[in-house]
């Protein structure tokens, strides 16, 4: 499943008959900046069009530089809601050519340099205006997840844990939030009604890291994250289809390490008779 | 008035970074009912870009580390020019706000005996920075985040209502301060600001409000800051009446990318100077040697084999100069620069790959292989990167009581985090910010909080409908409907000011400087300022990113111009302030302090001088007498 | 299939309108994987009912072992264990390969790839799905897909079984012991790539120590965990090889079965 972008490259060249020839734009110095051709996504709430900018582009340029000239010299209301430019905060989001990405993070070299990029804000979320979507829903799922619960009778400073018991937690730690995976899942990006009962990608995930960090005590206090995770947060949801992995920013393997070991874990609560009824011998030896 | 909503909250903090979000919590876990505003989304705050990790003298690694030892080098990097209680504070209180983000959730790298791991950095005597990978800010965000998000789970269970007590206002903008009687140095009011998605204005009356909105990059053309980065809150400071200080120091990072042009100024953190990395000009040569300051001398190495023993062995071996503090190492590659042993892109080689093995960067450095990666295409695992400086922090601030974080000058004022001065002095080490924005972000919540339950409700202030409709008219004036002052004059693009205001401080008043340029600088920014009052935008209120520069414009412009002119005024070089007219170190400085006010807001900022208050005693008798020869006058030492 | 998705927007989102905006070939995984589980259901459906040409001495199908039929053609000391009587009046093939189907058709991989390929739920990333309503894997039958655990124990006792007829390989069409022909290596590379696939189950993880909330207590089950994860993380890879190399072995041992070829000896 990689980009197969050399598609793109046949079709798009296939008007002025150049061939490869044409990406003499891209030479090894700064040199004469391109002209690259946007369609994005403008209007106030719903409604909207696409429109064509024409700017220019630079060597080792990103959507967002683009999107920032256009806003410089044609468009000074284009509303793109950005921070870091550096990959790091996770503002930029939005859809280039149909794939979630960070505007920040996307290299004009991805694509054919006669390639016209329509940029579009995310599908799942209501929009505010142009590349600006309502994110509430994340905010409202993250309240959702119980909090980390802290081990009792162990005081500040005395933590101990060791590298690879926090090593599991440490990667989904890892997110920034850029809610790409939960704008790619098709649960609730082509079923708004699954909102109510499903977290999304990020927020099972934050499940799936509470329920390995090394010292939560959310069981102590009677609470089962696996079991939660499927019955108040729509892991059954999940197919496992992937998008939220591929789409990740960070790369951090949202399926193969937080969604299935929680479904495993899931199972072993509810679903797997061997291990429940592991679970009550060894409790009542425990009693005896 | 129409478009309003105004609200009444105990606190309000403005700014949901490290500092804010500590503060909130502080003033939250206080009972009070706390709002945090914050000009993006929540947990967005530039406190992510931070990579190193947070200064806490826990001795997890080396036992003999303790707060003096902090103290001491805290005092070191800022050439004594710190507030030293601030100092004194910060050292004493930061291994205990690390240990509170571990029962927060906060996963730290781990040592053997599972203790928090911490790391050398540059200045730092013992490795003391608690990290994970290179992304600590972004560990620390989520933690306080996630903390808030705790909070308000224990509110709902209580009263069915998640923001009870503890409310984040998104991508909401405060454009003023409010006082009592709307008069600058009156009791704090509250806030009145502007939500970005709707374009309505929000009031919210609190008889306290934190200041916790970072610092003021975004001047600058080169810089390591996002966009949020514009001041607000030293501008909103100087507005409401309260001074800062030190606003000449301004920290240029060593290790920025240079190259490409795009992504000129992003951070390469230091991290890879402490595990390893070095410094290369064209010729090959390890320049760094070439630049140790004599006040260093003792404590780096002299050639490349005692300094790459250093790593391993750090008892028998002085430290790599590259670990120098921020503001020597920025100075030396310019220097290298300048003198045409640069890079091709115009900086040095910062060189990692020959000195790790790759699967070791890829684990000690990840996100720094991911970012070179993706925007340079550079494998640092296999060539060396191109780095140089890049303005990434001001150590000026609100001036503000070392204990209480409380403004000077505003009562119900507070500020803390990069926005306050005084704790770094003239220069902050690596690491010691997120430990500052743990330290006084906590004490500026506890504080406001005592201040705000201090007041029964009938003696709050109260902002009146004159300095509503003032702050109203103030913001709205971009929207046209004020014609030019001068007649004829042209509307103004705001980002075309911007730019020149960027070009402005980067070249005149930047790593070196000098007084023509300074004078200079003085006079475009006179000119901007005019030039801004006639700043047009297109479009509605609503998510309108031309509106929301033009306002940021004024705060810019109000910091820059403090900047410009306290760094006119001082006629030394220390720590992130050079003179190329006045190259040396005078202790007679030292004693000084330069403060920027607004006392008349039509006759624009002021500067006046204030003596540092004397360290104590017991603080002073840490330093050999002969280290302090080389900062203290000969009268202090007597 | 398609409908009209998306073409009016949900509340309040952007009215984009195309069902999606990809310009790549966003079909082409789908549609190749359709193609390749088809034509190997097709083949293996074939092979299975057609109760002949499974055993070449000393080869068996590995979709016909065990042979737990009557019926089953008689292997000198190989996997035909009658447990099922003359009763079972269909091919011994289907009383074993329900255990390998299941463990596929439950496995984590398989599952991506059969709701990407044949319900297009969703085809590609960002590509609308053309279902009006959407439950997961929460109700039946799906929900049964929470039994994989189960199937790959079956499947590990399976694998036990063909790692047994592997070493019958090393012996030639007369049962000497100490010869080897290319079937052996290739029912060698099979059965690597077998268990391979079957060790880097995401059940197996689990079981070895993904359930652990501590992995410093138990420095054995974390070296393991280690280990599959390795494994794991190429799970698609093995599950397509595996898929290939255990059709490859069943279509060599029908071709020496038919006498289309011999096998041609190493040693």
């Amino acid at each position: 499943m990689s980009d197969s972008t050399g598609e793109d490259t046949g079709e798009a060249t296939a008007d002025d008959g150049t061939g490869t020839g044409a990406d003499a734009g891209t030479g090894a110095d700064a040199g004469a900046p391109r002209r690259a051709r946007l369609r994005i996504w403008r209007g106030d709430g719903p409604s909207g069009r696409l429109t064509d900018y024409t700017v220019d582009a630079h060597e080792g340029e990103v959507v967002l530089d683009l999107i920032h000239r256009v806003q410089a010299t044609q468009a000074p209301d284009l509303a793109v809601r950005w921070n870091c430019k550096a990959g790091k905060c996770g503002s930029c989001s939005a859809e280039v050519n149909g794939r979630p990405r960070l505007l920040c993070m996307t290299r004009m070299s991805l694509f054919a340099p006669d390639e016209v990029l329509t940029v579009t804000p995310m599908r799942t979320f209501p929009v505010v205006r142009d590349l600006v979507t309502d994110v509430a829903f994340n905010y409202a799922k993250a309240r959702e997840i119980p909090a980390f619960v802290p081990p009792p009778g162990l005081g500040p400073g005395e933590y101990r844990m060791s590298q690879e018991d926090v090593a599991r937690s440490q990667e989904f730690r890892k997110c920034i939030e850029c809610f790409l995976c939960q704008d790619v899942c098709h649960v609730v990006r082509d079923h708004e009604e699954n909102k109510e009962s499903f977290a999304g990608p990020r927020f099972l995930m934050r499940a799936a890291e509470l329920d390995t960090h090394p010292l939560d005590a959310a069981g102590e206090r009677g609470m089962d994250r696996a079991r939660g995770a499927q019955e108040e947060h729509g892991l059954g949801f999940c197919n496992i289809t992937k998008c939220c992995t591929e789409v990740c920013p960070e790369s951090i393997r949202i399926t193969d390490n937080a969604l299935i070991p929680l479904k495993e874990r899931a199972v072993d609560r509810k679903y797997d008779p061997l291990v429940w009824l592991g679970s009550r011998i060894r409790r009542r030896r425990r009693d005896d | 008035m129409s478009n309003v909503a105004r609200q009444t909250w105990d606190v309000v903090v403005v700014g949901a970074g490290g500092a804010g979000l500590r503060a909130a919590i502080e003033a939250r876990e206080q009972g009070l009912r706390t709002a945090v505003i914050c000009k993006s989304l929540f947990g967005k705050a530039h406190t992510v870009m931070a990579e190193g990790g947070i200064a806490a003298s826990m001795g997890n690694v080396n036992a003999r580390d303790d707060w003096r030892t902090h103290f001491r080098d805290t005092l070191r990097g800022g050439k004594f020019l710190n507030h030293w209680r601030m100092a004194e504070l910060h050292a004493r209180e930061a291994p205990d706000r690390v240990w509170e983000l571990e029962t927060w959730g906060a996963l730290f790298d781990r040592t053997r005996d599972g203790r928090i791991s911490q790391r050398n950095f540059g200045g730092h005597e013992y490795p003391r920075l608690a990290h994970v990978g290179d992304r600590t800010g972004l560990e620390l965000i989520r933690t306080l985040q996630q903390r808030v998000v705790a909070l308000q789970q224990e509110d709902f269970a209580e009263s069915g209502d998640h923001e009870a007590r503890l409310r984040i206002f998104q991508e909401c903008t405060v454009t003023r301060v409010l006082t009592e009687g709307g008069v600058p140095g009156g009791r704090v009011a509250g806030v009145f600001g502007y939500v970005r998605e709707s374009g309505t204005f929000l009031v919210l009356d609190a008889p306290a409000v934190v200041l916790a909105t970072g610092g003021i990059g975004k001047s600058f053309k080169v810089t390591s800051n996002s966009w949020e980065y514009t001041g607000d809150g030293h501008a909103l400071a100087l507005l409401a009446g309260a001074p800062l200080v030190n606003m000449e120091f301004v920290q240029f990072h060593p290790t920025g990318m240079v190259w490409p042009p795009s992504v000129k100024g992003i951070l390469v953190t230091e991290s890879v100077r402490g595990d390893g990395g070095v410094l290369r000009n064209s010729a090959g040569r390890r320049f760094m040697f070439d630049y140790v300051p004599e006040v260093f001398r003792a404590q780096y190495a002299a050639d490349e084999a005692e300094a790459d023993g250093w790593y391993d062995d750090p008892e028998h071996h002085r430290r790599p100069p590259e670990l120098l503090p921020r503001d020597e190492v920025a100075r030396a590659i310019n220097a290298e620069v300048k003198a045409g042993r640069g890079s091709p892109h115009g900086g040095v080689f910062l060189d990692v790959s020959t000195r790790l093995p790759a699967a070791e960067i890829e684990r000690r450095l990840p996100s720094m292989h991911h970012q070179f990666k993706q925007l340079a295409d550079v494998d640092i695992t296999r060539e060396p990167m191109e780095v140089g400086p890049t303005c990434h922090y001001v150590m000026g601030g609100v001036d503000v009581d070392p204990d209480t974080a409380a403004a000077t000058g505003v009562p119900g004022l507070f500020a803390a985090g990069e926005v306050a001065g005084g704790m770094h002095g003239s220069n902050r080490l690596g690491g010691n910010s997120l430990s500052d924005l743990l330290v006084f972000g906590r004490r500026a919540g506890l504080h406001a909080a005592l201040h705000a339950g201090g007041l029964a409700p009938a003696r709050r202030p109260r902002a009146g409908d004159a300095e509503l409709a003032a702050a109203e008219a103030e913001a709205l004036r971009p929207f046209g409907g004020a014609e030019p002052a001068g007649g004829g004059a042209e509307p103004e693009n705001p980002y075309t000011i911007h730019t020149a205001l960027q070009r402005t401080m980067n070249d005149l008043v930047g790593i070196i400087r000098r007084d023509a340029e300074m004078a200079e600088a003085l006079e475009r920014l006179a000119a901007l300022r005019a030039r801004a009052e006639r700043v047009a935008v297109e479009g509605h209120r609503q998510y309108n990113p031309g509106w929301h520069l033009a306002l940021d414009l004024r705060n810019m412009l109000l910091v820059s111009e403090c900047v410009a002119l306290a760094a006119r005024e001082r006629t030394e070089s220390r720590g992130g302030h050079t003179r190329d007219d006045h190259p040396a170190m005078d202790p007679a400085w030292r004693r000084v302090n330069l403060l920027c006010a607004l006392p008349e807001p039509a006759a624009g900022v002021r500067l006046t001088r204030r003596e540092l208050p004397a360290m104590r005693a017991d603080l002073l008798a840490l330093f050999e007498r002969d280290e302090l020869a080389r900062y203290l006058t000969e009268e202090e030492l007597t | 299939m398609a409908t009209e998705t998306a073409s009016n927007a949900p509340a309040g989102r952007a009215a984009v309108g195309a069902r999606h905006l990809r310009t790549d070939r966003w079909w082409l995984a789908p549609a190749a994987t359709a193609l390749a589980l088809l034509a190997f259901v097709g083949y293996a459906s074939w092979r299975a009912f057609s109760e002949a040409d499974y055993y070449a001495a000393p080869y068996v199908s590995p979709f016909y072992s065990p042979c737990l039929a009557e019926a089953c053609e008689p292997m000198r000391d190989g996997p035909n264990w009658a447990l099922v009587g003359e009763w079972w009046p269909f091919s011994p093939a289907l009383v074993i390969l329900v255990f390998p189907l299941g463990f596929r058709m439950t496995c984590y991989y398989y599952r991506k790839a059969y709701y990407r390929s044949f319900w297009a739920s969703p085809p590609a990333c960002g590509v609308a799905e053309p279902h009006r309503s959407y439950s997961g894997e929460r109700r039946f039958p799906l929900i049964l897909n929470n039994a994989h655990r189960y199937f790959f124990y079956a499947s590990a006792v399976i694998a036990c079984v063909l790692t047994y007829d592997t070493v019958l390989g090393f012996r030639d069409d007369e049962y000497a012991w100490g010869h080897m022909g290319v079937g052996t290596l290739l029912f060698l590379v099979n059965i690597v790539l077998v268990w391979a696939y079957t060790l880097s189950c995401h059940s197996c993880r689990h079981a070895m120590g993904g359930r652990l909330r501590n992995f410093s207590r138990h420095p054995v089950r974390y070296r393991l965990w280690t280990w599959v994860s390795r494994l794991t993380s190429r799970h698609m890879a093995l599950a397509w090889a595996s898929l290939i190399s255990l059709g490859l072995c069943d279509l060599y041992v029908y071709l020496l079965a038919t006498d289309v070829i011999s096998d041609p000896r190493l040693f």
